[in-house]
């Protein structure tokens, strides 16, 4: 760490705030180099695997994918054997609740961004950079932050209006995928595993694959998750049809499915779910 | 809003206690009219009566279906009910009190004594006391159930007016557009000061929005490209928008700051999750008109580019709105306009959303 500079990115929608981050980085920590500034999240995975950075700044509310996702992405994508950058999320409005894990592997800054509070983030960012172990440990911690995050935002507050599916919706039993001039009815007690893929979901038995269009998050709220595990962003498994969970020598889980040749990555947003008993 | 309204065993015994003050007030009277006669007989006889027919009425409109949200069930089968109650409370009461006067308190040898004009004064005491009761209960019922609709209006509104605030004052738009004023200020004090301007204009119109009834269309397009200025700084190349306001409309009063959550919408949920950005697109426009040369509705489209609705397009969005400021606008017409006023949201075949507002005019209103 002591012979390069730390190289940094950011990731920010909005130009005139992006460039503001910079110029204030250059003035509080003269050593760090800004290697890319990008607009969206799917830019900053992509940037960010393409350059190693030390130092993320990721705005969280960005178009295409948020900064909680694209972190969580990175984190899966990460090669393995180099040290997972320290990440700062950037937010106007801390919904979050980003303050309470203060001090973690994960900082955050409030927008405005005022330069006492950057100075410190600065220092913390400094200390973590010249301690920092070439494990998979930072990985982890920093995901198993991400997770907090991420539940937190999934529990809608009292004020927020979320169209929650209807209490009492029976469960799906049957998926219908349109097909040419015809429709294949599946039942769900077939399905090993639902896969989204750009527009569609693809749906896939022991025999076959189907393609609806219904979004992953959707078939989620009418399935039961006892049955359904979600391993990944865009994968959703039959629990009971998982034989064996590998581990690779990244750290990372892949599961084998019975009836279905391929295998299966599994996010390390989700390895938790997956322990020896 | 209004809920069912839960059974709850301590009114039902507050209902019986008073029942049985009610049936012994009853056959007091009775007993006052009549000194030379016993006592014991009218208790009997008014306590049974009105005890079953109590049961059939407050017990029976648990069960019926019209009653869940009054507490009284509705039209002819509240009556229907009263009817059943005393009917049902007369002729088992009566029996149950003959055998109980005959074989346990022993008021009279079997046989009965009980002559035609008994049983007629004690039908016509049974009628008015079954009508008295069942009316009582009727009313306070009623005047609960008044109380607890203004309490859940009160609510209501409360919810409402917290709701508008959050949105109107959405915080992640507070606080960037205050970052990038912060940037401006040490870079381009000029724009700086433009924006300022802007977020003071945008700031006082939400603020004022509720006190003031209608301002001119003007004035609307105005707020709305403060608006759209401040967002424009913050997204950049990303948002670019045309407002289009034809002359003779400008002085067409509108309740204000009717489009704005429309527009937020289009910004929000149409072009923000895209990474490209998009144009926005406000419009105003007469519709045909009838042939008597009254003018037509003016319709008003916000369109934007953005990642649409997710729906084929061409097609008007299935069911309401789910979102607040949707739904917020539709109250509002409907409020102003009732039928004649809507609003329809529909995926473009260009992909994006418009979102489309039609209201009456009335002749005045052009120029």
């Amino acid at each position: 760490m002591s012979e390069t500079a730390a190289r940094a990115l950011i990731a920010e929608d909005e130009p005139l705030l992006a460039a503001q981050l910079q110029q204030e980085l250059a003035r509080t920590w003269p050593g760090l180099s800004v290697v890319a500034t990008v607009g969206d999240g799917l830019s900053a995975v992509r940037q960010a695997l393409a350059l190693l950075p030390d130092v993320l700044f990721f705005d969280i509310r960005m178009p295409g994918m948020s900064g909680l996702d694209a972190a969580v992405e990175l984190a899966d994508a990460w090669p393995a054997g180099r040290a997972f950058p320290a990440l700062v999320f950037v937010t106007a409005y801390d919904q979050y609740a980003v303050q309470a894990f203060d001090a973690q592997a994960v900082d955050y800054l409030l927008k405005p961004i005022q330069t006492p509070r950057l100075q410190k983030t600065v220092q913390k960012l400094q200390k973590v950079l010249v301690g920092r172990s070439y494990s998979a440990i930072n990985i982890e911690a920093t995901v198993n932050q991400l997770r907090h995050l991420l539940e937190a935002q999934a529990r809608p507050s009292a004020l927020a209006q979320v169209p929650a599916a209807p209490a009492g919706t029976p469960p799906l039993t049957l998926i219908q995928a349109s097909n040419g001039s015809h429709i294949h009815m599946v039942p769900v007690a077939d399905v090993l595993y639902f896969e989204a893929a750009d527009k569609y979901v693809r749906v896939l038995t022991a025999e076959r694959e189907y393609l609806i269009r219904t979004p992953l998050k959707e078939l989620m709220a009418q399935l039961d998750p006892a049955v359904f595990w979600q391993v990944h962003r865009s994968l959703l498994v039959r629990a009971g049809s998982i034989t064996t969970v590998t581990r690779d020598e990244a750290g990372k889980l892949h599961l084998e499915l019975a009836g279905r040749p391929e295998k299966l990555a599994v996010s390390r947003l989700y390895a938790h779910l997956f322990k020896a008993m | 809003m209004t809920g069912p309204r839960a059974f709850s065993w301590i009114s039902k015994l507050r209902h019986f206690l008073q029942v049985l003050a009610f049936t012994l007030a009853v056959a007091t009277l009775q007993y006052a009219f009549m000194p030379d006669r016993p006592y014991g007989p009218p208790v009997v006889y008014s306590i049974l009566i009105g005890v079953l027919t109590w049961v059939v009425i407050d017990l029976g409109r648990e069960l019926v279906p019209s009653a869940a949200d009054t507490g009284w069930p509705q039209g002819w089968q509240g009556p229907a009910l009263a009817a059943t109650g005393i009917a049902v409370g007369y002729v088992a009461g009566t029996w149950l009190a003959d055998k109980l006067c005959v074989h346990y308190f022993h008021f009279y040898p079997a046989g009965g004594t009980t002559s035609a004009g008994d049983q007629r004064s004690s039908l016509l005491i049974t009628l008015i006391a079954g009508l008295v009761g069942t009316y009582y209960f009727y009313a306070i019922n009623k005047s609960a159930y008044l109380e607890r609709k203004m309490a859940e209006a009160r609510t209501h509104a409360n919810e409402a007016r917290l709701k508008l605030l959050e949105t109107q004052l959405e915080p992640h738009m507070l606080f960037n557009t205050l970052a990038n004023l912060r940037v401006l200020i040490g870079t381009d004090p000029t724009r700086a000061q433009d924006m300022l301007d802007r977020m003071i204009a945008y700031l006082r119109a939400t603020l004022s929005a509720s006190r003031s009834i209608q301002h001119p269309l003007e004035r609307e397009f105005d707020r709305l490209q403060d608006y759209l200025e401040l967002m424009a700084v913050r997204m950049g190349p990303r948002l670019s928008y045309t407002l289009d306001l034809p002359e003779a409309l400008r002085e067409v009063p509108v309740p204000p700051l009717l489009l704005q959550p429309l527009v937020e919408n289009a910004i929000r949920h149409g072009l923000e999750p895209k990474v490209e950005g998009g144009h926005i697109l406000v419009r105003a426009q007469v519709l045909e008109g009838s042939p008597l040369g009254t003018p037509g509705p003016l319709q008003i489209e916000v369109a934007d580019t953005g990642v649409g609705l997710g729906l084929p397009p061409g097609l008007p969005a299935a069911g309401p709105g789910q979102s607040f400021g949707l739904a917020q606008v539709r109250e509002r017409l409907a409020t102003l306009y009732g039928d004649e006023g809507n609003i329809k949201l529909i995926a473009n075949y260009s992909g994006g959303t418009s979102t489309l507002v039609t209201f009456p005019l009335k002749s005045g209103d052009l120029q």
